[in-house]
């Protein structure tokens, strides 16, 4: 039960002829923005910096973290089970209510930004689920992705099909129709559509066979060396790490260890910790 | 969080204050005569009687809403079939009635359900839709050639009196009861196939099914004369016409210092009064034993986390409905009793608006889910209710005096009476935002 | 002869008021549905809301007839119908602003809004009866019939009299283009697929850079659009009185959740469906029966229901749909 059902009290009301859950939100899309602020000196190109923070009222559970990507590399953020690497991801996002820390996007500090904000600043989210629009076609989806560009959107399409080529076949179809791994590639390109600075996905081989997991990160690689910066969170530590430019292991909220993918898979306590010797 | 969260542990000095604030309002009522009050005991009495029997729906609607989250849109319908028992149970039967078209009547209404429970069978056991049509459609047929003549030998006997069955004769408080398995029954029906699909669709059905038994009730005559209505249902208490005539109660009367007239009245109120709390305290002890029990404790397990109820084997669906069935015969409780109380049926008086919405102000604005809530939300509705029907033509009396005599100062005091609609809808939503839990939140 | 006289029978009495009334109830019911999809919650209100809008409607034909403005053979209420749905909009958007707002920001459970809903029920319903009272109007104007009955019985030679009224054709003509116009909007605008990506993924939407208030804002214009030209069709065609129009919610809603609640095309297959059951078991069929077996004489009207019993068609059909497709006949968003 949420703070808000203890205040209304839905009683545990599944009346599906008053109300309709499906496709309802988290996030509170009445809070506006404040102001965005100048960036330091010598940022990477995107930055969470000493982020301490929890879901509205809620306990802390980012303690001073810190994520950064530089430009054209795959940060990715790496730990064990609740140590809030998703979360870390949204608190960059917006999702969380930050106490200390700031937000920095190529040269400006965005941290009072609200997330559909952060969108028009150019990052691009890919949620872990309910990440597409499924009652309407894979290219409405993209459309979609688009909506806040007023320029032509053909080209990106095309960009975005050369991409996924196995979605560019079905592009009349519903995409809730579509496999688990199409999916996922739908959520991708719509989150490129925006023609983001950013791209940012969260865990984006949750519950796909290898297989698809192995091309997914293929795609991953060949959209960062296409010059976007992409930050990722992983539960894959292993293949994760062995295609990051940077990683951060988080534990409980804290950054634990930072460094190259490389550099981490050689450190013995990370092995021993979680990469399971 | 927000800016109208409730303190969530209220003042147990809360309720007893907001009841004493209403019982002051009574006595307003009561003694003192000006703009806002009538100053007549014989109208707080009234307003206090309706408002108990108000508050009896209320516990029912809150046991749905407040234990079960089950929102029933047909609170009417419940009212008005529970309504129909003091007419079959109470009244004297019809001379020739039973005669005419009884055991026909009787065997019709068995036919029906046969044909229901026979097409159910028939799906179950072979799957196809169309054997169950044919069984449905024969059903019909012979439903028809029972009902038909039958209905109209009965409202041909006696037209102009009667031309409905009749009733049974029994004491009126008997008819309570039944009152309740009316509801009950009718709530059961609904509730199996509501409930019972995917997810449950209990809003709309109920809907549907008010209007039916009020159309029911309107437009067959042989049950209770439709909307020619049913006069004279014999009373629990006293008429005054003969406490009137009795030496004593005059000299009683005198004694206190009200005519005869006026003490009679409010003899007959108080007495109506008494059997009311005696039901109301009654149900409300039962519900607080409930909640208390370990079925109580489930309950409140389902409401809280249904998926967790489901997953420790709580069958979810049968619990709504066994507390959809009891709420529905406390609504026919006092379906019954507010009939017994006017002493009329009167079909065309069931108004949704009135008997089903009204009802669901009463319960949010008094505190979903706490009976002692219900009750105080369903007195404290029912009195502005009423009184806003005084209180919003004398408002705009005041307001549009200054206007030149028109059309528009005519049309303005000629529809303040409506002005009460327009109150109680702000009472909901100004109690729904700033006090979301009602004024005596549950514990 | 005899099968043309049935067949006559059948589109004056069945046909043709029932495609009226199933217009009109599936104008109500996208409205309804519209709402169910992107706010989340059935509108309690709906009915009144339609009241409302009829009511400014009225208003303004009779400001209009007074000054002796007149459509010629249409009625002027079509002329007014823009300032109704003007108003009815401004109202709907006020209480979004000053009800439901506040629980969207809080995200409260759908069946707050619900109760919210009965609110705003109350509110409307005692803002209608302060504007124009609780009495029957009837406000057309204009032609009464497209086809007389009489003529149709001079021209055809047949014993059965056929009569289109111009209410009936207008709100067909009406129906076709605002529900051309709607899924138009709804498949080929950008604003239209924001309202259909909201209503899939709320989350979604907003971090595509779609602005909730701007899409529920937009909804709540076309609800109140829908609901004002309903009410005004069906107060042409039948007659206007506000308590009408709170019951018509039972077969309205009856019709979206038959639909399949959240899907439009539903709503609009709902609407007839729910509207032809409804008349076809209400008419007493001895008349047709007369003409197509000529030796037969039934003992009765050969009506199944009384029309007194047209709310039990709605609630069968509507249990029977759910009985056998829970998810309704197009697939709703409700399961």
């Amino acid at each position: 039960m949420s703070d808000q059902d203890a205040v209304f009290g839905h009683r545990g009301n599944r009346d599906r002829s008053v109300v309709n859950p499906k496709g309802r939100g988290s996030i509170d899309g009445t809070r506006r923005s404040g102001s965005v602020g100048m960036g330091q000196a010598g940022d990477p190109f995107l930055i969470g910096e000493g982020m301490t923070g929890g879901y509205g009222k809620g306990a802390d559970i980012l303690h001073d973290c810190t994520i950064a990507v530089e430009r054209g590399q795959i940060a990715v953020i790496v730990g064990p089970n609740g140590a809030g690497k998703s979360t870390a991801m949204k608190a960059i996002f917006g999702m969380l209510t930050l106490r200390k820390g700031s937000v920095r996007l190529d040269g400006r500090d965005i941290t009072a930004l609200n997330p559909q904000d952060r969108v028009k600043a150019g990052m691009g989210f890919v949620p872990q689920v309910n990440n597409i629009f499924p009652s309407m076609t894979v290219e409405e989806n993209l459309e979609m992705g688009a909506y806040i560009r007023g320029d032509d959107i053909r080209r990106t399409m095309e960009q975005v099909y050369e991409l996924f080529p196995a979605v560019a076949a079905k592009r009349r179809q519903a995409a809730g129709e579509l496999s688990g791994g199409q999916r996922q590639q739908v959520a991708v390109g719509r989150a490129l559509m925006t023609q983001p600075s950013v791209l940012m996905l969260d865990e984006p081989t949750a519950g796909v066979s290898p297989i698809v997991m192995d091309e997914l990160f293929d795609r991953i690689i060949a959209i960062a060396r296409g010059g976007l910066p992409v930050l990722m969170v992983e539960q894959n530590a292993k293949q994760a790490m062995m295609i990051a430019d940077k990683a951060y292991v988080l534990v409980q909220g804290a950054n634990a260890h930072t460094g190259t993918g490389h550099e981490l898979m050689q450190n013995d306590e990370v092995r021993r910790t979680f990469l399971g010797g | 969080m927000s800016s109208n969260r409730q303190a969530s542990a209220a003042s147990p000095w809360r309720a007893p204050i907001l009841f004493a604030a209403l019982a002051v309002l009574f006595l307003l009522e009561g003694t003192v005569r000006n703009g806002l009050f009538s100053g007549s005991w014989n109208t707080a009495l009234a307003i206090l009687n309706m408002g108990l029997i108000s508050a009896i729906t209320a516990l029912g609607v809150n046991m749905q809403w407040g234990y079960a989250g089950l929102f029933n849109t047909g609170v009417v319908g419940f009212l008005a079939i529970g309504g129909l028992a003091p007419v079959l149970v109470s009244l004297p039967p019809v001379q020739g009635a039973w005669d005419a078209g009884g055991p026909r009547l009787i065997g019709a209404l068995l036919a029906g359900l046969g044909t229901l429970a026979l097409a159910k069978i028939v799906y179950t056991r072979t799957g196809r839709i169309w054997a169950m049509a044919l069984v449905l459609l024969a059903g019909l047929v012979a439903y028809r050639w029972l009902f038909d003549p039958a209905v109209l030998a009965i409202e041909a006997n006696d037209s102009a009196r009667t031309g409905n069955i009749g009733g049974l004769g029994l004491p009126v408080l008997l008819s309570w009861i039944v009152g309740g398995a009316f509801a009950a029954a009718a709530a059961w029906g609904v509730g199996k196939v509501a409930l019972g699909l995917r997810s449950d669709y209990l809003a709309i059905a109920t809907l549907g099914i008010g209007e039916i038994i009020v159309a029911v009730l309107r437009n067959e005559n042989w049950l209770a004369r439709g909307v020619m209505n049913v006069t004279s249902i014999p009373r629990p208490v006293p008429y005054e016409i003969d406490l009137q005539q009795n030496p004593a109660f005059v000299d009683f009367a005198a004694r206190w210092g009200f005519g005869a007239a006026e003490a009679s009245g409010i003899w007959v109120k108080l007495c109506y009064m008494s059997l009311f709390l005696v039901v109301l305290l009654g149900i409300i002890l039962l519900a607080e034993l409930a909640l208390k029990s370990p079925w109580g404790r489930m309950m409140r397990a389902i409401r809280d986390n249904e998926t967790a109820a489901e997953a420790m084997g709580k069958d979810v669906t049968a619990r709504h409905l066994q507390i959809f069935v009891l709420g529905s015969a406390v609504i026919g409780i006092a379906g019954a009793m507010m009939i017994t109380l006017d002493g009329l049926m009167a079909p065309n008086s069931y108004n949704p608006l009135r008997y089903t919405f009204l009802i669901w102000v009463m319960v949010i604005v008094g505190g979903s889910g706490n009976n002692w809530g219900s009750v105080l939300g369903a007195v404290l509705i029912w009195f502005l209710w009423i009184k806003a029907e005084v209180w919003g033509p004398n408002l705009i009396g005041a307001l549009v005096g200054p206007l030149p005599e028109g059309d528009i100062k005519a049309h303005l005091l000629g529809s303040a009476p409506h002005m009460r609609f327009i109150a109680m809808g702000l009472v909901l939503l100004l109690v729904l935002r700033f006090a979301p839990r009602g004024l005596v939140p549950e514990r | 002869m005899d099968i043309l006289n049935a067949l006559v029978a059948f589109l004056n009495f069945v046909f043709i008021p029932a495609a009226a009334y199933g217009a009109q109830l599936a104008l109500g019911a996208l409205g309804v549905t519209l709402i169910y999809a992107i706010l989340r919650f059935s509108n309690f209100a709906h009915g009144d809301t339609m009241a409302f809008g009829t009511a400014i409607t009225i208003l303004v034909t009779w400001g209009l007839q007074s000054w002796g403005v007149s459509l010629g053979p249409l009625p002027t209420a079509l002329l007014a119908l823009p300032v109704g749905i003007a108003a009815t909009a401004a109202l709907v958007l006020g209480t979004d602003r000053a009800v439901y707002r506040f629980y969207r920001a809080q995200r409260a459970a759908p069946i707050i809004f619900v109760m919210a809903s009965v609110g705003v029920m109350f509110v409307m319903n005692g803002l209608t009866r302060l504007l124009i009272g609780v009495d029957e109007y009837r406000f057309d104007d204009g032609a009464r019939f497209i086809i007389a009955v009489r003529d149709f019985r001079e021209w055809s030679g047949l014993a059965e009299g056929l009569a289109l009224r111009s209410t009936q054709a207008l709100t067909l003509v009406v129906t076709v283009i605002v529900c051309a116009a709607l899924f138009w909007f709804l498949n080929r605008t950008k604003s239209g697929k924001a309202m259909r990506a909201y209503s899939d993924n709320e989350d979604l939407a907003l971090l595509s850079g779609i602005d909730p208030e701007r899409v529920v804002r937009l909804t709540w214009i076309i609800a109140a659009g829908l609901a004002t030209i309903a009410g005004t069709l069906y107060g042409l065609d039948k007659s206007f009185k506000a308590f009408n129009y709170f019951q018509i919610l039972l077969p309205i809603f009856a019709a979206a959740i038959v639909g399949g609640l959240g899907n439009p095309v539903g709503a609009i297959a709902g609407g007839f469906l729910v509207a032809f059951s409804e008349v076809a078991v209400t008419y007493p069929w001895v008349k047709v029966a007369g003409y197509l077996f000529p030796g037969w004489q039934p003992g009765g009207l050969l009506q199944l229901l009384g029309t007194e019993y047209k709310f039990a068609v709605s609630f069968v059909i509507l249990i029977v749909v759910l009985l056998f497709r829970p998810t309704g006949l197009f697939r709703g968003k409700s399961v």
